[in-house]
């Protein structure tokens, strides 16, 4: 007998295991057609059988080989817990199961770090879960109705002047407006993060689109959405349907060749430039896409050949954030005119305030929104090392920044928008509340978005192989077999469904402090269960 | 829930008339305190109208330390009037030793000042009398203005009346314009600054009702002008506003309703003047208020105002007279001071107005 090497990996080295009930498998074959990371496979295995089939007992044991579905004990080619097998099995004869024995992360890195997508797996503590609204109006003031009252719930997005510097003159007894002043648009407080095509898949990309022309058009909710380093469809951005897009540049500039070839024939304005700067995924890396996953379309749509797609961590040219207001907003805002709010995104950093105090002192008055993205921000592809091992809460910081601009007597004139973890218990519309008494003009959400269209990555390691192409729910792959999956209309129903629902359950939570318009900056609306946090934010321990 | 009032008229009016117009009102009302701000006064101080009038509460030491203060700041003292008390046993008052009021002429050097120099030479005085009198704890300053005297003190307002002798009628306190309110604060501490109206450069300001976006007005009001500190109640924010949109970016009035509360989004797009308002909304969107609530104002043209939240959850309602204009949070007040009245004239101004009282009387009703 051949003696086994202990360095061999065996399947109980893996993070998932494959339950297999080969009593009740049919051998009909779906879960291996269906595995997309070939972690199972069928196998001939000599089996004992004692079967009886005569009207009177009769066991007989039989020696015969037969069929099994077996996992594969692979570094490579293992089971990432998706769960499309049970999924698709119809005798409920197979289904993964975590394995707390697993040495995988330690076994893993013999082809340089590990890679993959989704968010942290080490960081993800709720502080947002030890806040609840806790000043509720009601005998000192009515709470309002949230069925019957109507409620104001926009945001601004854009450089907001203060009231001393806008450029009115008194005409007959009338305010008239006598200058330029930097575009805002108001929009709704739940902004749809920047997933490129390219991370997506187009069906997912367009289903995300869809939801949000839906939203505008259909429910009159004013939902944006950024595109992603990864370029737009030309036909969109040649399309009325821009106004409701902000489009995304990152160091890597893709799809930049594109968009700027279809400026002269856009028929509309998009409604923002998003500059990004970092991701709270993995703060301080740039954008990745691994070749596995440009295809033909997103090479024409990026300009580029098939190859890993690697952003900078940094834009070329830009040593200080001087420069980045006076190169890159001034450039983008100049190319469009001055008429499209450029806004900034960055990772959560112990540095934040000290940016958002830099951009908030531009003398030219252009940095039309801030960003700040935390650590449970997702991403299609990262070092596991990066995300699981760098970042930054986005709730301190969001709630650091909006007291430094209330120092400073500056609050909401460069919005703050926070994102990275919202909605990751499911209810984003508890989350974006919360963010905005603590000081944030809105959120912005992508993990949730395609949770909605079928993603079951998780923080405890579920799945999470957005980088590898073979997305098992057609999301974030660009193989047309495994696109296939995703149905575009129901996907874009379901986000359409859940914005409507966030729209309902955020007036749930302003009818009973009595708002009618957004509770920006109303900490005392807050309380905490957790003394450090409450002193950490400056709000109410409660117990 | 509070009640609130004020009075306009053409013939000088005393505090009683106040009084009886917030009485009957008493069971929305705790008759916890009464405060009052009087405006184009006759009576004793008819003599001094553009003379600055100190209205102080204070100990023996306090008052000495305001002195020293004015004297070192070449304030002349022109007038005083310190009422003597009536002292009868039983009276629900917490009384403060001396209450007085006190004519200043301006210093020498104020002959070559600006109008707005000489404000905020006013301005800056009680801010600086306050601190004094703040860290000795030894007395309130409540307003320092031509023309202007305040009145404030915790109890029982009947009892509070008897004390200073206003049920007398006397002839000694009058005034074309008094806004009064019999109530001390209930959402935090019961301080003396806390009670409505407010003062300041001019412009009076009491409120019924909960400002909800007390907090983030709170936190952009106090960058904005060195007057706008204590915030003892929610609804001084109001008079702050008052005081920033009219005052400091002389704006025309009606923006103060658009500050306070502004038309949802979806009506500013069909209006004509949609930049302006837009701008307006976002600009000043932390002076927002929000939570129901009613406003009386006074403005240093002598001009009174009213306007409500933006969903009229607290009633106020404006009856007149050929000589008499009154605002009050129930009707049952105006019965009481001008039961003759038309009553079919009364005014329940609604949620987008701001109801206007110019010197003539003639009452104005602006849409927002």
């Amino acid at each position: 007998m051949e003696t086994v090497r202990t360095q061999d990996v065996g399947v109980n080295d893996l993070n998932w295991k494959i339950e297999y009930d080969p009593l009740r498998c049919t051998m009909c074959g779906s879960c291996v057609a269906s595995c997309s990371f070939k972690a199972i496979h069928v196998e001939m295995q000599r089996v004992d059988k004692t079967v009886s089939v005569d009207n009177q007992p009769n066991p007989v044991k039989r020696h015969e080989a037969r069929p099994v579905i077996k996992q594969v004990a692979s570094l490579t080619d293992y089971c990432r817990g998706c769960g499309i097998c049970e999924k698709v099995c119809p005798n409920n004869a197979i289904r993964p199961v975590r394995n707390p024995d697993s040495r995988q992360t330690l076994l893993s890195k013999d082809h340089g770090p590990i890679k993959r997508g989704g968010r942290t797996n080490i960081n993800a503590q709720r502080a947002l879960d030890s806040i609840v609204v806790g000043r509720i109006s009601q005998m000192t003031d009515p709470s309002l109705d949230a069925a019957r009252h109507t409620f104001d719930i926009r945001s601004p997005f854009g450089r907001v002047l203060s009231a001393k510097e806008l450029p009115f003159k008194i005409v007959d007894g009338k305010l008239v407006p006598a200058g330029h002043t930097p575009p805002v648009h108001w929009i709704y407080p739940l902004i749809f993060s920047d997933m490129s095509i390219g991370a997506l898949s187009t069906r997912a990309w367009e289903a995300v689109a869809l939801a949000v022309g839906y939203l505008n058009e259909k429910c009159g909710l004013p939902v944006r959405m950024s595109s992603g380093e990864g370029g737009m469809p030309v036909k969109l951005l040649e399309s009325e349907y821009l106004k409701y897009f902000i489009i995304q540049i990152a160091s890597g500039h893709f799809g930049w060749n594109r968009i700027i070839k279809a400026m002269p024939h856009m028929v509309t304005d998009p409604a923002g430039i998003l500059i990004k700067i970092g991701q709270g995924a993995k703060p301080g890396d740039g954008g990745l896409l691994q070749s596995a996953k440009v295809a033909e379309h997103v090479q024409a749509i990026r300009g580029v050949p098939k190859a890993t797609l690697a952003s900078p961590p940094n834009h070329q040219g830009l040593y200080s954030i001087e420069e980045s207001v006076q190169k890159m907003h001034l450039s983008m805002n100049a190319a469009f005119g001055f008429r499209v709010p450029v806004a900034i995104k960055c990772a959560a950093s112990a540095t934040s305030v000290s940016v958002y105090n830099n951009l908030l002192r531009d003398p030219y008055k252009i940095c039309g929104g801030f960003f700040i993205d935390g650590i449970q921000g997702g991403t299609g592809a990262a070092n596991e090392v990066s995300l699981d091992h760098t970042g930054h809460p986005v709730v301190s910081k969001i709630r650091d920044c909006y007291l430094a601009a209330v120092k400073q007597g500056l609050q909401g004139q460069i919005p703050l928008y926070g994102g990275g973890g919202i909605g990751m218990t499911g209810n984003a519309a508890a989350d974006a509340f919360k963010m905005m008494c603590l000081g944030a003009n809105g959120v912005f959400c992508g993990k949730v978005l395609i949770q909605l269209l079928g993603c079951i990555g998780n923080e405890q390691g579920r799945c999470n192989s957005c980088n590898t192409g073979k997305c098992p729910m057609g999301i974030c792959t660009q193989d047309p077999r495994l696109v296939k999956r995703l149905d575009i209309d129901r996907g874009a129903q379901k986000i359409v469904d859940y914005v409507l629902a966030f729209d309902n359950e955020l007036k749930k939570l302003m009818a009973p402090i009595g708002n009618s318009s957004l509770p920006i900056g109303r900490s005392d609306a807050l309380v905490s269960t957790d003394k450090a946090i409450a002193d950490r934010l400056g709000i109410q321990y409660v117990c | 829930m509070c009640r609130i009032g004020s009075i306009k008229s053409k013939v000088p009016v005393q505090p009683s008339k106040a009084l009886h117009l917030m009485l009957p009102q008493q069971e929305g009302h705790d008759n916890s305190g009464f405060a009052m701000v009087m405006q184009d006064l006759y009576g004793i101080f008819s003599n001094y109208k553009d003379k600055p009038l100190l209205s102080l509460a204070c100990t023996q030491r306090g008052e000495q330390l305001v002195a020293d203060y004015m004297d070192a700041h070449n304030f002349v003292r022109l007038a005083e009037w310190i009422p003597i008390p009536d002292k009868r046993p039983g009276l629900d008052i917490k009384a403060m030793p001396y209450y007085i009021f006190r004519n200043y002429d301006y210093p020498e050097d104020a002959a070559f000042m600006s109008k707005e120099e000489k404000e905020n030479l006013l301005l800056d005085t009680r801010l600086a009398l306050r601190k004094i009198l703040d860290e000795a704890g030894e007395g309130y300053v409540y307003s320092f203005w031509p023309d202007v005297l305040t009145l404030k003190e915790i109890g029982d307002p009947r009892d509070i009346a008897t004390y200073f002798h206003l049920w007398d009628d006397n002839g000694c306190l009058c005034a074309k314009s008094i806004v009064a309110q019999c109530r001390q604060n209930t959402n935090y501490d019961i301080v003396r600054y806390a009670a409505h109206p407010f003062f300041l450069q001019g412009y009076t300001l009491c409120a019924n009702g909960e400002n909800t976006f007390y907090t983030k007005n709170k936190e952009f009001q106090k960058s904005l002008h060195r007057g706008y500190i204590g915030f003892e109640s929610d609804s001084q924010c109001f008079l702050n506003t008052l005081h920033y949109v009219h005052h400091e970016l002389k704006w025309p009035l009606i923006y103060y309703k658009h500050v306070i509360t502004p038309l949802p989004f979806e009506e500013i797009a069909d209006r004509e003047d949609k930049d302006t308002l837009i701008a307006i909304r976002q600009s000043l969107a932390n002076l927002e208020i929000n939570g129901p609530n009613t406003i009386i104002g006074v403005l240093p043209t002598q001009e009174m105002i009213t306007c409500c939240d933006s969903k009229k959850l607290r009633p106020v309602v404006v009856g007149r007279t050929d000589d008499m204009v009154a605002i009050s949070s129930e009707v049952c007040g105006l019965n009481e001071i001008m039961p003759d009245r038309d009553q079919t004239k009364d005014i329940y101004p609604n949620e987008r107005e701001i109801v206007v009282i110019d010197n003539n009387l003639e009452v104005q009703r602006w849409k927002q």
